[in-house]
Parts: C-alpha cells; sequence; structure tokens
C-alpha cells in the first residue's frame, strides 16, 4: 500500500503530544509549580531546556503536564461529546416522527450557538473546574456528532439490509445494534479524530479566559495567557505552548483525512 | 459503404492495462438500426462512450478509428467535438431520473441545444420545442415547458430527453441502454417512438441494450460482444433464429421460454391468505392541509397454496411492490385481513408475530442494497438462524455453510458480498432466505437486475429448490418471461387493483383484461422463438 502522508505526517504529531503527556506522567526535568524568583524569565539553557516563565518555574515541565491535562480533558470531552451525540444521533435517525423533530429542534438550536460561547455559559455558571470543562465542551460538541449519526442512520435505516432484517424476525433494537450502529463506525471515527484537535483547541481558549483547571496547575492556554506580558523579553515562554497546540490541531486533522480516505468503502475494494 | 454515417474501424479502449473494447468494427448507413448487444463488462458502454468522445475518466482509445461521415473524431479538436454533438451525434442516456438537471426547467433544457447550434429566434426555438414535445406525447406541450423534470415519470423524462435530443436532427443517434429502468409497458413506448423519430429524420440508431429480446423488434442489424471482442455480427432476425456463435446461442437460450405446466394441485387449505388488503401512504399536503391518504394498494385478495408458484405482474406503479411488502407484514395495513394459515395475522406484533416472520421469507431486488456490507456472507447466511434460538453458533455456521453449497457458493463464506458478482449475491440472498425453511417466499423482481445469462441460471436454481424444498413462492415481477418459466398461477395488478388471475397458460394465451393484453404485446419477446414455446 501506498504510504499516505497524511496518515505519516498526523501520527507523528498526535503521537508525539501523547509520548510528551505519557512521559510527564511518571517524570519532569523540575517540579512544574514550584517557584523560584530569582530565575525568573531565564532563556533555554543547559539545565532549563525552554527557560522559565515570571515565577521562574520550568516551562517544559509545564508544557509536560499541560500536555496531560490538555489530552485527558480533551478525550473525556470527545467520549461525552460522543455518547451524547450517537444517543440522540441514533434516536432521531432510527425513530423518526415525533422523537426525530424534538430532538432535531434540540440539536439545532444548540448547533446555531458557537460552541465555545456555550461552553462560556455554563463554565460561568458552573465555576471553573476540569470536569466543569469536559461536561461544557461535551454538550458543546454533541451535537456535530449527533447530526453526524442522524444523517449516516438516516440514510442507511432504508437500504434493504435492514428491512430483510425485519423480515427475518429480528427486534428493532438488534436490527439497530447489528445492521445499523456498525455503518456508522466509519464517519464517527473520523469525526472523533478531528474532534479531538477542536477540543484541545477550546480547552486552550478557554484555560486562556481563566475559565478551566484552577492555578497553579499548568495548562497551555493559562501558560499563554500569562506569558502574553512578556512576548518580546521571552518568547519561548508563547511559542513552547503555542506549538503544541498547534501540533495537536494539524495533527488531529492530518489523521483524520487519512481516516476518511482509509475508512471508505468505496476504497477498499 | 462510403456513404456510411459511422464507421468504427479496429476500434480499442483501455482501463489501464486491460482492454474493455478490442478491435471492434462495424459501419452504419445512414437510417440503419444496429444494436450492440453484450451483457455487463462486456464493453458495449464504452464503445458507445467512445464513438462521442465521452469515456469516463480511466478509460482511453488505445487504437483505431471512429469516422462520422469522413471526419476522424479521434482527430477531431475539442471546439469542433462540440459542434458536432448535437447535430452530428445525440445521446440517449440510460438513467431518466438523472440526466434531465432537476434545477431547470424541462423547456430549457430543451432548447439548450437549439440556442448552442441553430440561429433560430427565441420564438422560434419555442414553437420547435413545443412540436417536439407534442410530437413525443407529452399532453399540454405549450404548458408544460416550465415544468421541472420532477413533475414527470420516468418514462416521460426519457421521451424529454428524447426530444430534446432529437430536436437537433442527429445523422447518429445512440441510446444506452435507454429503458432499462422502465417497466414493460414504458418501454416498448418509449422504443417504439425513438425508432418512429429516427425514421422520420433518416437518424441512424446505434441501440445499446443487454436485452436480446429488443433487438428483433428495434434494430436491423445486431452485433453480440463478450468481453470487448465481437462475437458476432448479422441481421437481428437471423442472428436470433440461426445464432452461429456459442456465446450468441447461450444468450439466445436465456431468453425466456415457457416451462411445462404442472398438474393441477389438489384443493387444499390455503397457506396465506388477503382478503380486500388496502396499504395507504400519508398523501403529501399543501402547506397546513393534510392531503388525503395516497391508496397504493386498493383492496387486493389473494389466497397462495403451499408449495404454489405464483406471479404478481404489474407495471411500476401498480403497487405490487407494496402489497408484497404487505403479505409480509412489511407495510403497514391500512384494512381487509390477512391470514396464516389460518390464524390472523393483521395486526400481531412483537414475539406474536414471530412465528408469522419465521415461515415467511423475502429476496428483494436489488443484490447491492440487500446484503449488510459489513458481514461476510457466512455471517449473513448464519444470521436467521438466530430465531428460534436454540441452535448454537458452531451449528448455524455449518447449516450455513451447507445452505451456500446448495445455492452453488460453496467455500466463499468468507468473503464480503462486495467481493461478489450481482448474481453471486443474488444466491446469497437466496440462502438467506431459505436458510430456515421457509413455507413461503416473497420474491420481489429478484432477478431482474441481472444479464441475461446469469438471470436465467438463477431461475432455474430458484425453480429447482422450489421443488425440492416445496415452499410456497410469490414472484413479484413485471418480465412476463419470468412468469412463463416458473409460475403455476398468475395475478395482474394495474393502480392498486387485481385486474385478472389465472392459471399461466390461461392468462399468457387468452387475456381477458385490456391491461394484460398491453403487457403481453409489449413484451420484448422475439418473435421467432414463438414456435419452441411449450416444449
Amino acid at each position: 500500500m501506498r504510504l499516505r502522508p497524511n496518515l505519516v505526517i498526523g501520527g507523528t504529531l498526535l503521537g508525539f503530544v501523547l509520548a510528551v503527556a505519557a512521559a510527564a506522567l511518571v517524570w519532569t526535568p523540575h517540579d512544574p509549580v514550584r517557584t523560584n524568583l530569582r530565575r525568573r524569565l531565564r532563556p533555554p539553557s543547559a539545565e532549563y531546556w525552554l527557560g522559565t516563565d515570571e515565577f521562574g518555574r520550568d516551562v517544559l515541565s509545564r508544557l509536560m503536564t499541560g500536555a496531560v491535562t490538555s489530552v485527558t480533558v480533551a478525550a473525556a470531552t470527545v467520549v461525552v461529546a460522543l455518547l451524547l451525540g450517537l444517543a440522540i444521533g441514533l434516536a432521531g435517525g432510527y425513530l423518526r416522527g415525533w422523537v426525530d423533530r424534538v430532538l432535531g429542534a434540540l440539536n439545532d438550536t444548540l448547533l446555531a450557538f458557537p460552541g465555545i460561547l456555550l461552553a462560556l455559559g455554563l463554565l460561568a455558571v458552573m465555576g471553573p473546574s476540569r470536569w466543569g470543562i469536559v461536561l461544557a465542551l461535551g454538550l458543546a460538541y454533541a451535537p456535530t456528532v449527533a447530526r453526524v449519526v442522524r444523517g449516516t442512520v438516516l440514510s442507511i435505516r432504508e437500504r434493504e439490509f435492514v428491512e430483510a432484517s425485519r423480515a427475518l424476525g429480528n427486534s428493532e433494537a438488534y436490527t439497530l445494534l447489528r445492521h445499523v450502529v456498525p455503518h456508522t463506525v466509519a464517519p464517527v471515527t473520523v469525526l472523533a479524530t478531528s474532534l479531538f484537535g477542536w477540543v484541545i483547541l477550546s480547552e486552550s481558549a478557554l484555560n486562556f479566559l481563566g475559565l478551566g483547571v484552577p492555578p497553579p496547575a499548568a495548562t497551555w492556554g493559562n501558560m499563554l495567557a500569562s506569558a502574553r506580558p512578556f512576548m518580546l523579553e521571552a518568547p519561548m515562554l508563547s511559542i513552547a505552548p503555542g506549538a503544541m497546540i498547534a501540533a495537536c490541531l494539524l495533527g488531529a486533522n492530518l489523521l483524520g483525512d487519512a481516516l476518511r480516505d482509509i475508512l471508505d468503502p468505496r476504497d477498499g475494494a | 459503404m462510403s456513404a456510411a454515417v459511422l464507421r468504427v474501424e479496429a476500434l480499442s479502449v483501455a482501463a489501464g492495462a486491460q482492454r474493455v473494447v478490442n478491435g471492434l468494427s462495424f459501419a452504419l448507413a445512414p437510417g440503419e438500426a444496429l444494436a450492440l448487444v453484450g451483457e455487463s463488462g462486456s464493453g458495449k458502454s464504452a464503445s458507445a462512450r467512445a464513438v462521442i468522445r465521452l469515456l469516463p475518466p480511466g478509460l482511453r482509445q488505445v487504437a483505431g478509428r471512429i469516422l462520422l461521415g469522413e471526419e476522424d473524431l479521434a482527430a477531431a479538436s475539442a471546439r469542433r467535438l462540440r459542434q458536432l454533438r448535437g447535430p452530428g451525434i445525440g445521446m440517449v442516456f440510460q438513467e431518466p431520473m438523472t440526466s434531465l438537471n432537476p434545477a431547470h426547467t424541462v423547456g430549457a433544457q430543451i432548447e439548450e441545444g437549439l440556442a448552442l447550434h441553430t440561429r433560430l429566434t427565441r420564438a422560434q426555438r419555442r414553437d420547435a420545442c413545443v412540436a417536439m414535445l407534442e410530437r413525443v406525447g407529452i399532453a399540454g406541450a405549450a404548458t408544460r415547458l416550465a415544468a421541472f423534470p420532477h413533475e414527470f415519470s420516468g418514462g416521460m423524462r426519457q421521451r424529454i430527453m428524447l426530444a430534446s435530443v432529437m430536436l437537433l436532427r442527429p445523422r447518429l443517434l445512440i441510446a444506452d441502454e435507454p429503458t432499462t429502468a422502465l417497466d414493460t409497458l414504458t418501454q416498448a413506448e418509449v422504443l417504439d417512438l425513438m425508432k418512429a423519430l429516427a425514421r422520420e429524420q433518416g437518424s441512424a440508431l446505434l441501440l445499446i441494450t443487454h436485452d436480446l429480446g429488443l433487438v428483433a423488434r428495434y434494430a436491423d442489424r445486431a452485433l453480440v460482444m463478450q468481453a470487448g471482442r465481437t462475437v458476432e455480427e448479422g441481421p437481428a432476425a437471423q442472428l436470433l433464429a440461426r445464432p452461429s456463435a456459442d456465446y450468441t446461442r447461450a444468450l439466445v437460450a436465456a431468453l425466456p421460454r415457457r416451462g411445462p405446466a404442472r398438474p393441477p394441485r389438489p384443493p387444499a387449505p390455503p397457506l396465506i391468505e388477503a382478503r380486500d388488503l388496502l396499504v395507504t401512504f400519508p398523501g403529501r399536503g399543501a402547506w397546513l392541509r393534510r392531503a388525503p391518504p395516497v391508496e397504493a394498494v386498493r383492496g387486493v385478495s389473494l389466497a397462495i397454496q403451499p408449495g404454489e408458484v405464483v406471479a404478481l405482474v404489474g407495471g411500476s406503479g401498480s403497487g405490487k411492490t407494496t402489497f408484497g411488502r404487505a403479505l409480509l407484514r412489511l407495510a403497514p395495513i391500512a384494512g381487509g385481513t390477512l391470514r396464516f394459515r389460518g390464524a390472523e395475522v393483521t395486526r400481531l406484533s412483537g414475539s406474536a408475530l414471530l412465528p408469522f416472520r419465521l415461515a415467511c421469507q423475502v429476496v428483494f431486488q436489488d443484490p447491492y442494497g440487500s446484503l449488510d456490507p459489513r458481514m461476510r456472507v457466512r455471517d449473513i447466511v448464519a444470521e436467521p438462524l438466530r430465531l428460534p434460538a436454540g441452535l448454537p453458533p458452531r451449528q448455524r455456521i455449518a447449516r450455513a455453510e451447507a445452505m451456500l453449497e446448495e445455492v452453488g457458493l460453496g467455500g466463499i463464506g468468507d468473503r464480503f458480498p462486495h467481493a461478489l458478482s450481482g448474481g453471486q449475491r443474488q444466491r446469497v440472498a437466496i440462502a438467506r432466505a431459505l436458510v430456515r425453511d421457509p413455507a413461503l417466499v416473497v420474491a420481489d423482481e429478484a432477478v431482474s437486475a441481472l444479464d441475461a445469462t446469469v438471470r436465467k441460471q438463477v431461475l432455474a436454481l430458484l425453480a429447482d429448490l422450489q421443488r425440492r424444498r416445496g415452499f410456497a413462492c410469490l414472484f413479484i415481477t413485471h418480465d412476463l418471461g419470468v412468469v412463463e418459466e416458473i409460475a403455476d398461477r398468475v395475478l395482474v395488478m394495474h393502480q392498486g387493483r387485481m385486474v385478472e388471475e389465472g392459471e399461466r397458460d390461461a392468462v399468457l394465451d387468452r387475456p381477458r383484461h385490456d391491461y394484460t393484453r398491453a403487457l403481453l404485446a409489449a413484451a420484448p419477446r422475439p418473435p421467432r422463438l414463438a414456435p419452441l414455446v411449450g416444449n
């Protein structure tokens, strides 16, 4: 098989981020939260590879623990969005009728909101916390999943093999699980991969605004926020987290593209 | 031969390294009708597309010349080709549902060619369009110009397509399977019209078809293709009556012939009995009003005895498919009663309906849509054995393998449907329907989507399985050929009602209803085969 550049580059970028997060679980060069005001805003050196921030904390260590936060929050958010979206999409697409109408109206209302605005509102009510972000962003992105699932289900349920399953005497639940749900796996996988990138971006934005994981815990978003006043003196403070966010987003999008090509049944003959 | 409209010399078309058309040569005189006959993959469509220089991406002409008059089309510039398409070569496509643009009125689409290729004024163009639409039998042509394609039926759309092509009086008309998507009656109407128009305007006709039955009626000469090569060429009548190549003989043999009538069965209580069955669909209302429901099946009664093969015949829109689905409780029944083995099943649901579901099975028309593309063939055939519960998975697989063996597909259980041909897929669908030993099988156009020779094989398989297993079968079809081959009894449906019912030979030989007579007259049966019937 021809090597897909999308797959290779996307996989490498996301793999790098995951590897950084995994490494941070067992080891960081310095304590990411210990301050040392005598060594603030140091440029990169042998001891501090990416320099220190305005409180003298090691940027690399903070970047690594920030990766853990971002990856876990993004993964949990994607799971929440998928569960919600699948439930809504399957129910609406398969049952049709008034169920579909009510769910569809709700879904469209949510879709009409910019996701980040919805999350902002929810977090303002719930107060900043890690799981608050997961819930808020999960709710914000569920409608996108629901729409993709519903569309797929709508087209699959009209296919003759679904009717054939009914004619065999299979129950509706079995028909749905055995013959309809598997067909949503491919589009949902592709979507979930891209979602991962979007969620990292949104999560960073919320943290940037101070509506996320409370300090002193490091996140890429709050690192960027606190680096803003020192952009000229210590550019590495903003470049490092910015590059990580960019890597996630680019990696997730490229991987999503590659998966779409691979999972397309027209290609798999 | 210098007067030939079209001369194709040693044409070869390739897809990558594979030759799809290999050394095809033929000539077409003015006003002559030539049929290119072949099954899927024979290269007949690729040849037609090469002539009008519209080969799909991936296909290219690698050798040969295509001469329209004295002009080599392969050497013509894109600009010259655009001038030639229309007045030089017109083409009617297979799919009337998609070959008209749904976003434009039919008037605009018919007029398009005139605006492009003639210097007529707007008013003159309009008059020409109206006259042509009337000629192709669209009533109220002047007002229908502003209508959109979706307001017309498939047959009407094909007439409109024909009108837009013939308006430019092409020297050559190419028709690529123009009526495959239409039912028998509409097919005959459209083809008769096409033949008449071509004759009036002196256009040569190149008819691409897989149906040898059409050849005798609509072509002067025929050219049989197989795997890109010419198998045989000659006058149509002679080719059908005395085919010289083995492949042509196989094609002719695959034309439907009437099988011997089975002895009448002793009267028995019916297996399934529908009385005054009514099926309605919600009407499409205006914005606020709810329209009255559309009656698809209007009070049809039917009884099928155990082991009997009944054919249900009708054109598209006759309600035959809906009736078949209602009989299986797959379409909602709005009125009437349905009894199975004497017990009423009209309103049962859930587990109460299960014994009925276990005893009745269905084979759908489309072998591409009726199998779950994400399941292996073995699992597809084993799935019905999940119910009634009790059979361990290993035995289910064993029975599925045995059933696959029985339909002639031993050893392919590991494959996915997309790795099978249309005929093989339909065998899988048959295996799935029979693996649970049903008492009744409804086959909805089960062989319509298949090539003639494959259709013959699948029909023979079904007839053989039916004899051995003794299930009753309702065969829903628009194809009277299928009826001749396997039915004991024939029912004819028209506009949601049963218009005729009787023993096969009686209905086919002495039809009583006008609609049945029209159907029989439209059936593309080569007349010379008639004496063979009944042997």
